[in-house]
């Protein structure tokens, strides 16, 4: 079967990518499959300048799930373009940047330095900064603000596809999906992590420093796949559907709904070699279903006249 | 070769140490492992029992206590969900494991080096004592909170100078502190290695005691980790400039003074 997908100008050996944040740069998993069975890979957060992120402890475990506050700890994107792109197989795998910054000038600035590398398959936005000058809303809560960073990034992607990746904790994610359409994207990807906390009861305190932190894993299957299907209906752009994927199974779920392709990121932390084997898996899957391709199977979900 | 694949083995064996007083509150885990050669001690492995699913996601690190052709030894104390459930592991069950990862201690071989244990710290020493070149450099000190025989002490001490100190009050800890700074002022006046692998509270002392008395000595952290690759950055610790690096990858051994605790 092939596996091969095209969409909004990105062009992928099969639909599984690796999502941001829990792939490293990819190099951290080249030990334990070849990167180029991926159909793509979306490097860690990147931003203008260096950060160190938030303080420890940064992770917590949860049931069926996790906990992560992070903080876009990053090299910048100088460090990005030097010293990591040019290792990364990037003629036979797409590489995706994803971009984070806090206004929307900065989000123009800094696709333009990605534009210009040949390296770059695509611009992904995460738009989850806490944005201070707007009140500490995120951005990704904000319709108007979607619009106008998406619209920022795509007048600097030289051409490159952008990717807008949308957050969960928003009131009706169709609306925001609609925003990230209206500003130009080319691909929506959703969806990044749930607002979560977990405390201990023993020591009073939380259980991540910043109290705060992104649940993911199987246990938000379900909401990413409930907005997957929410943005395939109020868009007509791809959607690369992310959200407690661990098997082959749930990736085509996905697929059911509607997207295009999926990423896979906390099942990366099951076992490294988890995202190497699961396009083939897919294939038998669908072939063991009945399914005669890729592009019939996808969006074909029954629902209730 | 890359030795970093990840597989899945089989478990061996499960046997609670000392037994008769703290029913499987340490054990030991025996797993079977094919063409495992070249690593070396204070290094760790990521391990995830098939059994989990997706009820818990994250891998455990552990400690390499020992390996050889016929298979891996881990030694493991029962803290949290994760670690009472592979206490109940069995005989033939199956495992992911990865590894071996990180950096490993420092080898002098003729070097006067003192090993400093809290606890469970004690495992990675096992291989330590019984691949070094030369043991009768070798002492190792031990502050234990449960009876003796729980440790693999006596594997240990028919190889080289062994001390230990019971901490059975709040008194003892005194006691404990004081031997630490007494021995690491020993090591420092001889210009001998430290290394020390326990709670964090237990390197904390390590590392002050050895900046004040100027003793090199390197520590090993027991940080959180999710994927032990260096790439979900979660268990990060600030180094002397205060940059954070990964744990599992840049450690987790430290020099202590190019690490905050
Ligand atoms: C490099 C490295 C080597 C290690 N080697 C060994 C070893 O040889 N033997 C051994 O028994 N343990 C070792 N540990 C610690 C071991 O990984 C943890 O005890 C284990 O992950 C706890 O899992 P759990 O699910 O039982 O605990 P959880 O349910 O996750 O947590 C229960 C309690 O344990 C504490 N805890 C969680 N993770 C750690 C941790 N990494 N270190 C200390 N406390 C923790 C939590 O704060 C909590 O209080 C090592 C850790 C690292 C990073
Ligand atoms: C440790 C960790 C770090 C992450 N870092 C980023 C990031 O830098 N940028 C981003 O857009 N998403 C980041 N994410 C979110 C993931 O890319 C993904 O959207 C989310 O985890 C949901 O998918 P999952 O359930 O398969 O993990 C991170 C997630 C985790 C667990
Ligand atoms: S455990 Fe993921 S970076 Fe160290």
């Amino acid at each position: 079967m092939d596996m091969h997908v095209s969409f909004g100008g990105l062009s992928l050996k099969n639909p599984v990518m690796t999502a941001s944040g829990t792939f490293g740069s990819g190099l951290e998993f080249a030990p334990y499959g070849d990167l180029r069975r991926l159909g793509g890979i979306v490097a860690k957060g990147i931003s203008l300048a260096p950060r160190e992120g938030n303080p420890m402890p940064r992770i917590a475990e949860t049931p069926c799930g996790m906990l992560n506050a992070i903080g876009i700890q990053n090299p910048g994107v100088e460090d990005f373009v030097r010293r990591t792109l040019p290792s990364l197989p990037w003629r036979d795998v797409a590489i995706v940047a994803n971009l984070y910054a806090c206004d929307a000038a900065e989000f123009g600035e800094l696709a333009g330095v990605l534009a210009a590398e040949e390296g770059i398959a695509a611009l992904e936005v995460n738009v989850s900064c806490p944005n201070v000058r707007e009140g500490g809303i995120a951005f990704g809560q904000d319709p108007a603000q979607i619009a106008r960073v998406t619209e920022a990034v795509r007048k600097r992607a030289g051409g490159k596809p952008v990717m807008v990746k949308l957050s969960p904790n928003v009131t009706d994610i169709a609306v925001c999906a609609r925003a990230a359409a209206d500003g130009g994207a080319h691909i929506l990807s959703l969806i990044n992590t749930l607002a979560g906390m977990a405390v201990d009861i023993r020591n009073r305190r939380p259980r991540v420093a910043n109290v705060v932190a992104g649940l993911s894993g199987p246990a938000i299957k379900p909401v990413a796949l409930r907005c997957v299907h929410q943005a395939v209906r109020a868009v007509d752009i791809p959607v690369v559907g992310i959200g407690g994927i661990a098997s082959a199974e749930d990736a085509l779920e996905f697929i059911l709904v509607g997207a295009h392709a999926v990423q896979v990121g906390t099942a990366n932390f099951l076992r490294p070699d988890f995202a190497f084997g699961l396009a083939d898996e897919m294939e038998a899957l669908l072939a063991g279903i009945g399914a005669s391709s890729l592009d019939e199977f996808r969006g074909s979900l029954r629902l209730p006249l | 070769m890359s030795l970093r694949v990840c597989r899945n083995v089989t478990v061996l064996e499960v046997s609670p140490v000392g037994q008769r007083k703290r029913p499987d509150e340490f054990y030991e885990i025996r797993l079977s492992l094919p063409d495992w050669d070249g690593w070396k001690p204070g290094q760790f492995v990521m391990v995830r029992p098939a059994s989990w699913e997706l009820d818990m996601l994250w891998a455990r690190p552990f400690s390499i206590s020992s390996a050889d052709a016929d298979g891996l030894t881990l030694f493991v104390q029962k803290v949290g969900r994760g670690t009472a459930r592979m206490a109940r592991l069995a005989p033939g069950d199956q495992v992911a494991l990865w590894g071996p990862l990180g950096n490993s201690f420092a080898v002098e071989p003729d070097t006067p080096t003192l090993l400093l244990a809290g606890g469970i710290g004690i495992a990675p020493f096992r291989g330590y004592v019984e691949r070094h070149p030369h043991p009768e450099n070798l002492r190792l000190f031990l502050a234990h909170r449960l009876p003796l025989e729980c440790y693999p002490y006596d594997l240990l001490s028919n190889r080289v100078d062994c001390r230990c100190l019971l901490e059975a009050c709040p008194a003892d800890l005194d006691l404990i502190i004081a031997a630490l700074r007494e021995q690491i002022a020993e090591y420092a006046a001889k210009d001998g290695l430290i290394l020390a692998c326990g709670p964090t509270p237990f390197m904390r002392t390590v590392q002050t005691f050895a900046a004040e008395l100027g003793a090199r000595a390197q520590v090993s952290l027991e940080n959180r980790m999710a994927c032990g690759v260096g790439a979900c950055l979660g268990c990060v610790a600030p180094d002397a400039e205060g940059h954070h690096v990964q744990v599992c990858t840049r450690g987790p051994i430290f020099w202590a003074d190019k690490v905050r605790l």
